[in-house]
């Protein structure tokens, strides 16, 4: 009798607690990639002018990890990951390669310019097809690719400290050792 | 002269607000077209399959009636692959390989989704279980209680004096 009493507040409770952790902890703009352990697309893009040699699907299985880092200059967000990248750079442990996601070859070259490259290879993705074949829909993204080329991991969003430390270091430390 | 203006005025504010409603219904369903293929067949199925493929940067919007430039990339492959002879389940594919099962604003019936599915039937099945037993319950309840024994003797002659008593107050008002 008491129990089914107090049923509807322990099924409220119940909803709260489900809401409660979906406002927290989940994240809804983080779609999970559906390229994870897959193949990298096949694609060959020019470098943008005076950056860094052509890059092409070949130099993402060359034996080691790299960082393919989707950037663009008009996108705000990639400025606040961008010391990551260039301290990364700076380092030499990981070749950091960037695609430049639908913008045009003057504005990546002034970008670079004023912001310094951390990108070993570049390739222009003019119209943003390669993009949409590593199903990138927003930038800044970045995607660990393993030695064969494989997805390894995609990050959404500007890099955090925290992904850094948890994503991206044990990699290349666990590809050294 | 004041009342006939403010009639007028009001009038006028209504004719806007008409309009104006009118006007918002007919942006709000506008449908996003850069280039229609020339064959209005083949334009038809391009237009279903778009309003089926969810936008991803404006999550709950089809590609269809999002200006977000990646949904007007999208739409571009759509057509593209539409005119390259693909099927529609093929488009659909194309797509989901990319972005995968999310992009999709039906999510398929398959094993990871059979809960979403067959929740609602069961929460039914379990509520409609609920109210037959409830309602049984009710039911079978005063039967249970009132024809259960005969009064005693004691209770009869209380009972028979209580009706008495009612019966002498009402025969005297």
């Amino acid at each position: 009798m008491k129990l089914s009493f107090m049923a509807p507040v322990i099924t409220f409770a119940g909803i709260a607690g489900v809401m409660f952790y979906a406002l927290f902890y989940l994240d809804p703009k983080e779609i999970p990639s559906e390229l994870l352990d897959k193949k990298s697309p096949v694609f060959a893009l020019e470098a943008v002018p005076g950056y860094g040699e052509n890059l092409s699907s070949e130099n993402l299985k060359e034996g080691k990890i790299t960082l393919l880092n989707v950037f663009a200059s008009w996108c705000v967000a990639c400025l606040a990951e961008h010391p990551t990248l260039m301290e990364l750079s700076r380092q030499g442990k990981i070749d950091i390669y960037g695609l430049n996601y639908k913008d045009t070859p003057d504005a990546a070259a002034k970008w670079l310019r004023r912001n310094g490259s951390p990108y070993a290879r570049t390739g222009m993705d003019l119209k943003g097809r390669v993009g949409i074949d590593f199903g990138v829909y927003g930038v800044p993204e970045t995607f660990i690719m393993g030695p064969d080329g494989t997805i390894l991991d995609k990050i959404i969003g500007p890099i955090t400290e925290k992904d850094l430390k948890n994503r991206i270091l044990p990699r290349i430390d666990g590809g050294e050792g | 002269m004041t009342l006939n203006f403010g009639q007028a005025s009001r009038r006028l504010m209504y004719v806007l607000c008409l309009l104006g409603t009118i006007g918002f219904v007919g942006f709000a369903s506008a449908v996003f077209v850069e280039e229609r293929l020339d064959d209005p067949v083949k334009e038809e199925r391009v237009r279903d399959i778009a309003e089926g493929i969810r936008c991803l940067v404006c999550q709950n919007q089809s590609i269809l009636d999002s200006n977000a430039g990646l949904a007007r990339d999208l739409r571009a492959i759509v057509r593209e692959r539409i005119l390259a002879g693909d099927t529609d389940d093929q488009v659909q594919n194309y797509l989901v390989s990319r972005y995968g099962d999310w992009v999709l604003l039906n999510p398929p019936f398959k094993m990871r989704t059979l809960v979403l599915w067959l929740s609602p039937m069961l929460v039914l099945l379990f509520g409609g279980f609920l109210v037959v037993r409830f309602l049984r319950r009710k039911s079978a309840a005063p039967t249970e209680n009132s024809v259960s024994r005969p009064l005693t003797d004691a209770e009869k002659k209380t009972f028979d004096q209580l009706m008495a008593e009612d019966d002498g107050e009402r025969g005297r008002s």
